[in-house]
């Protein structure tokens, strides 16, 4: 049985770039199985949060709590290996290689086989197979052999929420999954992040609100590096203070 | 490896290994450099190639081979003191130098391989029980198996046989899940971090295996001329296996091979025409950085132009 | 007092090395500072000055001729380089650039050894300073005394110009971030090509000034690299004040210690290059990095 409580808990942390403070002293839990969305205009400190969270940027203060165990200070791929995985925001993903490798070398991020020096990758059927039942669920079976790099801008994207979801997280962790597609993309985004086991803990950065309402359980927003509000859809949907900063701009 | 590639492969060994019945002194021993310092370019290109680690103090390990040979073969010529102490040798060092070297990458990389290759460099052209600047010299051959290596023909078939295994490991290695982390990491090393690979100890475990098998170069060189100087520690060596790498094609060990062969034959065919080798090797290399960067193998693949 | 006498010969010495170091590295370092590449063929620049040099003290018999005209010509090789061979890298990996220019250090060699010959020329140190003088209680070559000073001139000279002159001030903004000067509209290629040549044409003069001192032979460039790399290391890449500050430490360290402890000399030195690229990769004086 894994340990009560929520699965992430930040506690008011930090991150100043000199007199900047990026991210300013932000706490919020994030529950088992929960949906939450992280929205706020752009450079509200929502990437930066990303980073801190998984190990990237070392926090000013604070700590970070998942699963039980403080993992504020550990490098990324330590966070990675205890179940909590990210996608990025532009795409991060390799590009000379083909999609099946993409999702492949991912796969094996969980297995220990990775030191094999003599073995061929081609035995590890185990892994292979999980590469391609990804490939499969982000919809990209019919591009197994192409190279990351000469995927359209929407494959590229589901590829790089593949990749994301291969490493079998229980936190996974989304920064704008949806930029830059087309709505037909958006949609279909959407349906695969919503056809996702309720047992992967979602925590998604978003612009598109059609996205974040009927994906997210809670909301939470962040502006000029703070929590500004945190609650269900309705919620904030109805919050003075939010609507003012942020849904009131008209944009998005 | 389809089955022609193999049968290829197996039919050039052969002829390599027949070569001596059919040629001279001289060419079999251009072909022997062409084997040990395809053995030393092979084990650069899977750092290069795969790893995408430029290091310029490769010399490090194949002159740390060269010397330990040239010290153990005159102590005990077997074939401990032939490969293995070499290896060894070369092994350790490549952990020590790259435990501190996988901390920076780029430039820095480069400057901080260069620097302990220097100290190598400056240590043997120093100190009288390396031979300060002439090195060490009359190294016996050893014998294998009861046969003795001081014959040309059986230290010719030895060469080859630690040709084949050496590009045979190397080729496993590079095909493995290892090798393929490693064209991971070549190819975006922050998402490999961020998907959960310890990448620095993946870097360092190619380090250590291109550092061992160059140490493998170094002590066949010694054993092919009889003696080891500072000069295998000088960051040139190092330059010109990074020539070879380049010249032959980055990222294919045959390219390192080609590369190796591309250099020895200039230096040698070329300077019996005109002396002027090293320039023509200049710009030959200027020419395929600048339009053909993935070298021999790539131009043969019709990858040629000024867009990489 | 033969030991002081010694002490300051050899810290002459080191001035006198560290003068030709500072001429070196400043195109060095400025090179990286601004275009992010290791210029390996800096040395080699070096010994193009050298043979100038000779060549024009071949002609016409002048050093100070010799002084203005071989850096000169470096300086033209220098935008020949960049032009044609460094510009059309610039969208690739810096470190094709890096082994572009070790393409260049075989070329050099091998073409001065073409045209002079692989044997070490000695080159006269001219008229005025081919003597020596005495100090105190020991005499000294003049013309050691005479780099020293020039070297002096020069690190005032380039630090007005940089500090001082709004090309400078290109040039450092260059050095700091080369992309926001683009933006700012100036023409960045021109700089680009500009420094390089400038920090060309200066391994050129100190390869000039050099020359009566270790005379010129076709494998100098090489073994120079070495040593300039480290003050650049050292001093900080991209920065005068780390040149300034490398040169005269390692101009120091590598003459007392060949002198004193010559095991362990270049050794030391070599460690010490190591530990500042891992501990403090921007050196003394330089920028921590982008």
């Amino acid at each position: 049985m894994t340990s009560p409580g929520p699965l992430l808990s930040v506690e008011g942390l930090s991150r100043h770039f000199g007199a900047l403070g990026a991210v300013n002293r932000v706490s919020f839990t994030v529950g088992r199985e929960e949906r939450r969305a992280l929205i706020g205009p752009n450079g509200a400190g929502k990437t930066t949060l990303f980073n801190l969270i998984t190990g990237v940027l070392a926090p000013s203060s604070g700590q970070i709590v998942f699963d039980g165990a403080v993992i504020t200070g550990l490098p990324p791929h330590a966070v990675a290996r205890r179940g909590l995985s990210r996608s990025f925001q532009r795409n991060n993903l390799f590009a000379n290689l083909s999609v099946l490798e993409n999702l492949r070398l991912a796969v094996a991020a969980r297995e220990r086989g990775s030191y094999d020096l003599l073995g061929s990758v081609r035995r590890l059927t185990g892994t292979l197979a999980g590469a391609r039942e990804m490939a499969d669920a982000v919809g990209l079976v019919e591009r197994l052999d192409t190279p990351a790099g000469r995927l359209s801008h929407g494959e590229q994207r589901q590829l790089e929420v593949g990749i994301a979801l291969s490493t079998a997280p229980t936190l996974l962790l989304l920064d704008e999954p949806t930029a830059g597609m087309s709505p037909e993309e958006t949609h279909r985004m959407t349906e695969l992040l919503l056809g996702l086991p309720r047992r992967v803990t979602l925590l998604i950065i978003e612009h598109d609100m059609d996205v974040v309402f009927s994906l997210a359980d809670r909301i939470t927003v962040l502006h000029y590096g703070e929590v500004l509000a945190d609650g269900t859809p309705d919620a904030v949907r109805a919050d003075p203070r939010v609507y003012e900063v942020y849904l009131g701009t008209g944009d998005e | 490896m389809t089955w022609l590639r193999a049968a290829a492969c197996v039919v050039v060994l052969a002829l390599v290994a027949l070569f001596p019945a059919v040629a001279g002194n001289y060419p079999v021993k251009l072909l022997q450099e062409i084997l040990i310092w395809g053995i030393f370019a092979m084990s650069l290109d899977l750092l290069m190639g795969r790893a995408g680690m430029v290091s310029f103090g490769h010399s490090a390990f194949f002159g740390l081979g060269g010397y330990v040979a040239a010290l153990a073969l005159k102590a005990a010529p077997g074939m401990l003191a032939s490969l293995v102490w070499p290896a060894l040798a070369a092994a350790l060092a490549a952990l020590v130098i790259g435990f501190f070297a996988i901390r920076v990458s780029g430039v820095y990389f480069i400057m901080l391989t260069l620097a302990f290759s220097q100290m190598f460099y400056a240590y043997a052209f120093q100190v009288a029980w390396l031979g300060a600047e002439d090195g060490i010299i009359g190294v016996p051959r050893a014998s294998l198996l009861g046969v003795s290596l001081a014959s040309a023909v059986p230290f010719h078939l030895f060469l080859v046989l630690v040709f084949a295994l050496a590009g045979f490991t190397l080729w496993r290695v590079a095909r493995s899940p290892f090798g393929h982390v490693l064209q991971g990491i070549h190819e975006n090393e922050g998402r490999m971090e961020a998907i959960g690979y310890a990448v620095r100890n993946y870097k360092l475990l190619a380090f250590v295996i291109a550092g061992m098998v160059a140490g493998v170069a170094g002590a066949c060189y010694t054993q092919l001329n009889g003696s080891i100087s500072p000069d295998a520690f000088f960051w040139t060596t190092s330059g010109e296996a990074l020539l070879m790498v380049i010249i032959g094609g980055t990222g294919t060990l045959a390219g390192a091979v080609l590369g190796a062969a591309a250099f020895i034959l200039l230096q040698s065919l070329v300077s019996t025409y005109t002396e002027r080798w090293m320039l023509i090797l200049g710009v030959t290399f200027i020419l395929f950085v600048l339009f053909a960067p993935g070298g021999l193998v790539g131009a043969l693949r019709g990858r040629v132009g000024l867009r990489a | 007092m033969p030991f002081l006498a010694d002490l300051a010969v050899q810290a002459l010495n080191g001035l006198a090395y560290g003068a030709l170091l500072f001429l070196l590295s400043v195109g060095l370092t400025l090179i990286f500072g601004m275009l992010d590449v290791v210029n390996l063929a800096h040395g080699s620049l070096y010994m193009l000055g050298a043979y100038a040099g000779l060549a024009v003290i071949g002609v016409t018999g002048s050093f100070w001729l010799a002084l203005l005209v071989a850096p000169f010509a470096v300086g033209l090789v220098g935008v020949g380089i960049e032009r044609t061979c460094l510009r059309p890298l610039y969208r690739r990996p810096v470190l094709d650039q890096v082994l572009l220019t070790f393409g260049f250090v075989y070329l050099f060699e091998d073409l001065i050894k073409w045209i002079f010959g692989g044997k070490i020329r000695s080159i006269p140190p001219p008229a005025l300073f081919s003597s020596s003088v005495t100090i105190g209680g020991f005499t000294y070559p003049s013309y050691r005394l005479f780099v020293i000073a020039f070297g002096l001139i020069m690190a005032v000279a380039l630090w007005l110009l940089i500090e001082r002159t709004r090309l400078g001030s290109i040039i450092r903004a260059g050095v700091y971030d080369a992309e926001m000067t683009a933006g700012l509209g100036i023409n960045i290629h021109r700089v680009f090509t500009g420094v390089f040549a400038f920090g060309a044409a200066l391994a050129g003069l100190s390869g000039v000034i050099a020359g009566p001192i270790q005379s010129a032979y076709p494998a100098m460039g090489v073994s120079i690299l070495i040593p300039a790399l480290i003050v650049v290391v050292v001093g900080g890449l991209g920065s005068l004040k780390g040149s300034l500050a490398g040169s005269l430490i390692i101009g120091q360290a590598e003459t007392f210690g060949k002198a004193w402890l010559p095991e362990a000399a270049m050794l030391m030195i070599y460690v010490v290059m190591a530990l500042v690229v891992l501990l403090r990769p921007h050196g003394l004086f330089g920028r921590p990095l982008k």
